[in-house]
């Protein structure tokens, strides 16, 4: 799989009085793993959302290898495409919700060869071999048949980034993927992503583990209030922060 | 567990095995722990209220057989009378028909109002509005009378030429007046039962179905309405229920369903009660089917909400036969009795120990 370029220039959004986003910039290169910290309500989230365009930006663009998601551009304006031409094109992203949100009347292996065949109009032989290759690769190969509800919340999630990955998406976005787990399940899950963060498909991680961060990202990314505050390797953001604002959140959490 | 118990037995133990007696006291003295004696609690207001009710119902029954006025002879006489059976096997139709009209129809109307679109939403509105609050009676007049308003029904081009004519008459017989006037107006309540279901569909199915760019007409029918089903299908089962009874309003057309069919019989012969009871036990009996078939398809739908289904009442027969079997013989409990099950059928049941102190 290769990485896909994500560039996110001037992103504005707001729920009615709030602004969630004020001017997001932010560039994550191919096969770079970008880790995104901040308090909550920073904006991390919507964020996200606005990369797959699950929620339309009020003003800026996202665009992953030059093409813009959800719009087209005629000079200087950007027309929003019909929701056919925004689906296909989601295809080239993952999400990773924080509720795992798998389809709970399906079997684990029809939640991920869903996709592959609907969106992507593969033949079905293909889709659920590579689907079971995937359960194999997060350690769930015998439990295709199985319903979400009957696995455990880790294992749920690693179902969930099967089903992104079936996509063979240029970038995996990665909602919070542990907040919904108890302790003892947050590792077997952060380890998936640590094994598909070698793999050379961009990912971008919004987390609240900061030690996770500090293990397989490329960049910190911290953000408040709608902002980026500031962004870099690890060891620069975390150890050194040069704004107050990063440095006051990492006390608190660290 | 001690040795001397025989295969399936069991014993209520305290402290359960493994643990040293006495927890937070001194050890008493007296019989050993394991052979304490339980005894349940005593309901002597459950027991007065079984008899009320038992001499209630023995009341009931005995009217039932002693008053010849009931004329059985003549129920059992007319409950399989051949116009009796078609007459029910017409309301079978009329339900049916209404039903899926209901129901498609419904299901349209759920999604112009869910959809963004400004004019369906209020057209879907509007058509809930107006046949909700028409009387069903109203209705059904009406589309018998279409004729007058339009003698001629003509498909064609909008506002230009036609080409394919009917004559009303011929188009909507008594049949299709009752199933345009019971079907259009469940389509207004089945709106609103289809609607509230895919409200119910957590906020993230439509999110992770979106993200997935599955397209959207999947999205609604293999992500959202498998999903919306399991709050529908009660519902709507009512309503057809409803509209199984309902059906019967249809004499007003001199349609030759149950009720209608029922209603000539009894003026000609003035056997009014027995008649009306051999529509009853009909009407029972449709709805008793109509009920079966709801469990089966709410346990269908339940699928992956429940974590293990509940066992048909089929399988839960076989399975308490099996057990008692078992339990009379000595033999096994065969395989494919769920263990859960077999220890569910023994709750309650006090085991005496043995040989023991008790």
């Amino acid at each position: 799989m290769t990485g896909g370029l994500l560039e996110i220039r001037g992103v504005h959004k707001s729920f009615g009085l709030l602004e969630a986003l004020r001017g997001v910039d932010l560039t994550v290169r191919p096969g770079e793993v970008a880790a995104v910290i901040g308090p909550s309500g920073s904006g991390k989230s919507t964020l996200l959302r606005a990369i797959n365009h699950l929620e339309k930006v009020d003003r800026g663009f996202v665009s992953l290898d030059g093409e813009l998601i959800g719009y087209a551009r005629h000079g200087n304006t950007l027309r929003e495409l019909t929701e056919r031409e925004i689906l296909r094109r989601r295809t080239r992203i993952g999400f990773v919700f924080q509720n795992f949100n798998l389809f709970p009347h399906l079997t684990v292996l029809e939640n991920v060869v869903e996709a592959p065949i609907y969106a992507q109009g593969r033949p079905r032989a293909e889709a659920e071999a590579e689907a079971r290759e995937l359960l194999a690769r997060v350690g769930l190969a015998d439990r295709a048949d199985a319903r979400p509800r009957q696995l455990s919340g880790g294992q749920q999630q690693r179902v969930a980034i099967a089903r992104a990955l079936a996509l063979r998406p240029a970038v995996v976005l990665f909602d919070e993927p542990t907040s919904a787990l108890d302790p003892e399940l947050v590792g077997e899950v952060l380890g998936v992503i640590k094994e598909l963060a070698g793999t050379g498909t961009t990912l971008v991680v919004v987390t609240h583990e900061v030690g996770f961060a500090r293990e397989i990202a490329d960049t910190v990314v911290f953000m408040d209030e709608g902002v980026v505050v500031e962004q870099g390797p690890p060891d620069a953001v975390l150890d050194n922060p040069a704004s107050d604002r990063t440095r006051a959140f990492l006390e608190k959490v660290l | 567990m001690s040795a001397d118990l025989a295969e399936g037995e069991s014993r209520l133990l305290y402290p359960p095995p493994g643990l040293p007696p006495g927890g937070d006291g001194p050890a008493q003295a007296g019989p050993a722990d394991e052979d304490l004696r339980v005894v349940a609690a005593r309901h002597p207001g459950r027991w007065i209220a079984t008899a009320v009710v038992g001499v209630l119902l023995a009341m009931v029954v005995s009217s039932l057989v002693t008053n010849d006025r009931w004329e059985w002879d003549v129920v059992a006489r007319y409950l399989t009378w051949p116009s009796i059976l078609e007459g029910a096997w017409a309301t079978v139709r009329l339900t049916a028909t209404a039903s899926v009209v209901g129901f498609a129809l419904g299901t349209v109307l759920a999604l112009m109002r869910l959809s963004r679109s400004p004019l369906l939403q209020a057209v879907s509105w509007a058509y809930t509005w107006v046949f909700r609050s028409v009387p069903l009676l109203l209705q059904l007049l009406l589309w018998y009378n279409l004729a007058y308003l339009y003698p001629v029904l003509s498909l064609g081009i909008p506002f230009g030429p036609e080409f394919l004519f009917f004559d009303t008459l011929d188009l909507i017989d008594k049949f299709w007046a009752a199933i345009l006037g019971l079907g259009l107006s469940q389509a207004a309540y089945s709106a609103e039962i289809v609607r509230a279901g895919i409200l119910g569909v957590d906020q993230g199915q439509h999110e992770a179905a979106a993200s997935l760019g599955i397209p959207r007409h999947r999205q609604v029918r293999r992500i959202i309405l498998p999903q919306a089903m399991r709050s529908i299908v009660p519902t709507a089962v009512n309503e057809v229920i409803g509209l199984l009874k309902g059906t019967s309003i249809v004499y007003v057309l001199a349609y030759g369903e149950l009720f209608y069919i029922v209603s000539v019989i009894y003026g000609r012969n003035g056997r009014v009660v027995p008649l009306l009871i051999v529509a009853a036990i009909w009407y029972l009996a449709l709805t008793t089917l109509i009920t079966v078939v709801q469990y089966y398809v709410e346990r269908h739908y339940a699928k992956g909400a429940l974590r293990t289904l509940p066992p048909t009442p089929v399988q839960r027969v076989r399975w308490e036969i099996q057990v008692g079997w078992s339990r009379l013989t000595g033999a096994p409990v065969p395989d494919g009795v769920p263990p859960a099950f077999a220890a569910r059928v023994r709750v309650g049941r006090w085991v005496a120990p043995r040989g023991g102190a008790a």
